[in-house]
């Protein structure tokens, strides 16, 4: 199994001192040692879920430059063959490593001890590590976010769940001033370093409270991190991630995601929070999109492929900040962008991306960029009505049509 | 409104049959685990401070006083004791009336330099309620943690932030303890285990809570020797919000090593505690989340100082948490720009006549703790470190533009990677604060 270990030489500590200085900023190359205690593994993932055919290593043109140390020995197949599960329970298996090794990981929800979690992704873990470590909250949102703020300042690293994202309208208060701007107006002298997560998205059928996509209220709070998994593989990877990560990190998973089964690597990896994911490489046009819609973007991608065009296919997985370097890349490639998202059409994660890639990549663009997100509707319980509102297939198939003529 | 709160207090005749009042709140916390509380007074002393809606009030004081005129003999009958033991030593009584003199000479030269243009925004002082900061903080140590709210000044130097980094703050400038970033609402320390400083009222006291969870955690999970308590303070118009009863809960629930401060002061900035609350009885409400409630004269820094030895004690032997209700005033309007129209003159007088640092000072003169001259010298030590404070502050310099985008993540690498390839944060421009982020 390839593998690239990157060892830093305390350079993180440097990062997050009051007294900041600009010791840290060496030239890009130098820049795999500034990762610190914070190793990635890209291996050669074997990933036979016959969702999406590549997980490419062709890849290797958005990422290698950048953060990541690409290890040249990936065109073995794996050594060892890895261990399937769904995605949930890579999840688990993210979570409970991290727990195993930094006593100070706990998590703080409800239902997540005893019960398991509204979605098994805290099964077990209760019996294994105690209830003060895997805590049941009552039901009090704002404040149980409050305590893990308290408790993150005070040197314990908090996962805090939201059973549904929604429910985390209600710790709004914590999360943007706490959260997000503590570390800031206290001067740098307390770090945040909690993970917020939970399921979010159109499920079926669950009505309109049930049914949000939080990434758009949250993406303008200043200081957090934001990042939506898709896949097991990536799963595991950015909650791992996000767990070491000294920023607050805002995980989103996606209620109809959780029994994906995928084939993980045995060894231990984590991701990158700040890149994106190359799904599909192609020539025609580049789609960006995150969380389910990847796999309605594959759907279309398989019709479109048959009808003669070559999509390139990015799950940007980092809903903020956005991984300009990837989307960049693919940009000045196809000249064509689509943009496939579950969020509101209004203020969502696709208008900033527009906004992002207009600013930035504006000579390089064939056409204006389209955009697909759920209708600003509240999603309604009626299953047809559902599905009106968010992005089927189909209309991805004609949007690009439309976009390559 | 008189009949439900008749019902209120009848309703539980164990709580009336108690011998003291103050301690009615024992009787439901003997079931927990029994601890007395000295220094507890009367309801009665309540009631002659407020003015306003005085029917209303007296009429539920009428449910009250079968209750409270026992805990007057108590009181006679411990004051006697009393003067034959002194409560403080001469080194506490001078330590005491050291802080609450600094906080008071803080207080008076903010609102100097704020007129003469020296800070700006919303500046909150905490004149007159010295007893309460100087009461409960002074028995910390360094490791226990302190949350406040916006009213905050004094909370930091009693807890040993420097007056000149808290001056410096104020001024927003690159020497203030948070770099100038936070300003009055937001002091922090790390070395003091100051958590802040929050603008939005209780939104502190679930960070408080979970720095006692953290307390917690260390013992029983990390195995650690912690007794770390955690105090929070913050006001009577918060008590009516939903994070106070929250935490009571889960304080109470997990048994963590908090104790709940209310400074009541008995207005939210125009809004009177009477017309905003459906029982303005705090302390009351400690027991109807299982955690003892007691009810304290914030102006005495010594009737504070031993019911908080108490709460603290208890929360250090792992017995939990404790609402402390101080009644106190501020003498100034809720901030600099509150005109303080709405007060009666006569409250404020009155309240005027209970000044915390006066009568520290009248118990040091009349139990001959310490003399007038170094009572006096104290005072004139205290107005050096205000001076040298404002001048220090004066002559920090104002943060750097390289500081703008420092702070905002741990760890810089969450400004992402920009199109170039390069972490943002590698961009130079980044150390000048002008990169695009």
């Amino acid at each position: 199994m390839a593998s690239a270990f990157m060892q830093g030489v305390g350079a993180t500590t440097a990062l997050s001192s009051a007294n900041y200085k600009n010791s840290c900023f060496a030239s890009p190359r130098s820049l795999p040692e500034r990762k610190g205690s914070f190793f990635v593994i890209r291996s050669d993932g074997s990933l036979s879920s016959g969702l999406n055919p590549r997980n490419s290593r062709r890849g290797t043109l958005s990422t290698n430059a950048v953060a990541t140390k690409q290890d040249n020995v990936t065109a073995s197949t794996a050594s060892k063959p890895g261990h399937e599960l769904l995605l949930f329970e890579a999840l688990r298996e993210g979570l409970e490593e991290e727990m195993d090794r930094d006593p100070r990981v706990c998590v703080m929800g409800e239902d997540v001890g005893h019960y398991g979690g509204s979605y098994k992704v805290t099964k077990g873990l209760a019996t294994k590590f105690g209830d003060l470590r895997v805590l049941d909250t009552p039901i009090a949102e704002n404040s149980f976010t409050g305590m893990a703020i308290g408790a993150a300042m005070t040197g314990l690293r908090p996962i805090v769940e939201g059973m549904n994202m929604g429910f985390l309208l209600l710790a709004f208060n914590q999360i943007s001033n706490n959260c997000g701007m503590l570390h800031y107006t206290s001067g740098g002298q307390f770090k945040i370093p909690v993970v917020i997560r939970g399921p979010g998205g159109v499920g079926r059928q669950l009505g309109a409270e049930h049914s949000q996509r939080l990434e758009s209220y949250f993406q303008s709070i200043p200081g957090i991190q934001m990042v939506a998994c898709s896949t097991p593989y990536n799963a595991k990877g950015l909650m791992k991630a996000a767990i070491r990560s000294e920023n607050p990190v805002i995980l989103f998973e996606h209620v109809l995601l959780y029994n994906l089964k995928e084939r993980i690597p045995d060894e231990e990896y984590v991701l990158n929070l700040e890149e994106a994911e190359m799904v599909r490489p192609g020539e025609h046009v580049t789609i960006l999109t995150y969380s389910r819609m990847r796999y309605h973007v594959m759907q279309a991608a398989k019709t479109l492929v048959n009808k003669g065009y070559d999509p390139e296919v990015i799950d940007i997985r980092s809903l903020k900040p956005f991984d300009l370097y990837t989307i960049g890349n693919s940009v000045k490639k196809t000249h064509r962008v689509l943009i496939v998202e579950e969020c509101m059409r209004t203020g969502g994660i696709g208008a900033s991306l527009t906004a992002s890639i207009n600013e930035n990549f504006h000579d390089y663009l064939d056409a204006p960029i389209v955009c697909l997100s759920s209708q600003d509707v509240p999603t309604p319980y009626a299953g047809v009505l559902e599905e009106w509102t968010v992005v089927q297939p189909a209309q991805i198939v004609a949007a690009v049509e439309q976009l390559c003529q | 409104m008189a009949c439900s709160a008749t019902a209120k207090i009848i309703h539980n005749p164990l709580l009336l049959s108690s011998s003291r009042s103050a301690e009615k709140s024992d009787s439901c916390c003997k079931m927990l685990g029994p601890s007395s509380f000295l220094g507890s007074t009367s309801m009665s002393k309540k009631l002659v401070s407020v003015n306003k809606g005085a029917s209303r009030v007296s009429r539920r004081s009428a449910n009250v006083v079968a209750v409270s005129s026992d805990v007057v003999k108590e009181k006679k009958l411990k004051s006697s004791s009393a003067a034959s033991s002194l409560l403080i030593t001469k080194e506490e009584g001078l330590v005491l009336y050291e802080d609450m003199v600094l906080g008071r000479a803080f207080e008076d030269m903010c609102a100097q330099m704020y007129y003469r243009g020296k800070m700006f925004g919303f500046v909150h002082l905490y004149n007159g309620q010295e007893a309460v900061s100087t009461g409960f903080i002074k028995l910390l140590k360094k490791e226990d943690c302190v949350v406040s709210t916006y009213r905050d000044h004094v909370h930091a130097l009693s807890k040993g932030v420097p007056a000149r980094e808290v001056m410096s703050e104020l001024f927003g400038k690159t020497t203030g303890c948070c770099r100038g970033q936070g300003g009055s609402m937001h002091m922090f320390s790390k070395e003091h285990n100051l958590l802040g400083g929050f603008a939005f009222i209780g939104e502190g006291i679930p960070v408080a809570t979970g720095a006692a969870f953290t307390s917690k955690y260390k013992r029983e999970v990390l195995k650690e020797d912690c007794d770390e308590v955690t105090l929070a303070f913050f006001g009577d118009g918060t008590c009516n919000n939903g994070q106070f009863f929250e935490c009571l809960n889960m304080a109470a629930l997990w048994k963590l090593p908090i104790v709940f401060v209310v400074e009541n002061n008995l207005w939210a900035i125009g809004m009177s505690h009477l017309r905003a609350t459906s029982d303005p009885q705090i302390w009351k409400k400690g027991p109807a989340f299982g955690m003892p409630g007691v009810h304290v004269d914030g102006m005495d820094v010594l009737k504070v100082r031993e019911v908080a030895n108490e709460a603290i004690a208890r929360a250090r032997r792992g017995e939990g948490p404790t609402l402390v209700e101080c009644e106190t005033y501020r003498f100034r309007g809720h901030s600099l720009a509150d005109p303080d129209e709405l007060r009666d003159p006569a409250e404020k007088a009155h309240y005027a006549t209970r000044d915390p640092i006066t009568a520290l000072k009248k118990y040091i003169l009349e139990n001959n703790l310490a003399s007038e001259a170094e009572l006096k010298a104290i005072e004139k030590k205290i107005d050096e470190v205000v001076e040298d404070a404002v001048e220090f502050a004066d002559e920090s310099p104002v943060p750097a533009r390289s500081q703008l985008l420092e702070n905002v993540f741990a760890d810089p690498r969450g400004f992402g990677i920009g199109p170039d390839g390069k972490y943002r944060c590698e961009d130079p421009k980044f150390t000048e604060g002008t990169a695009q982020v």
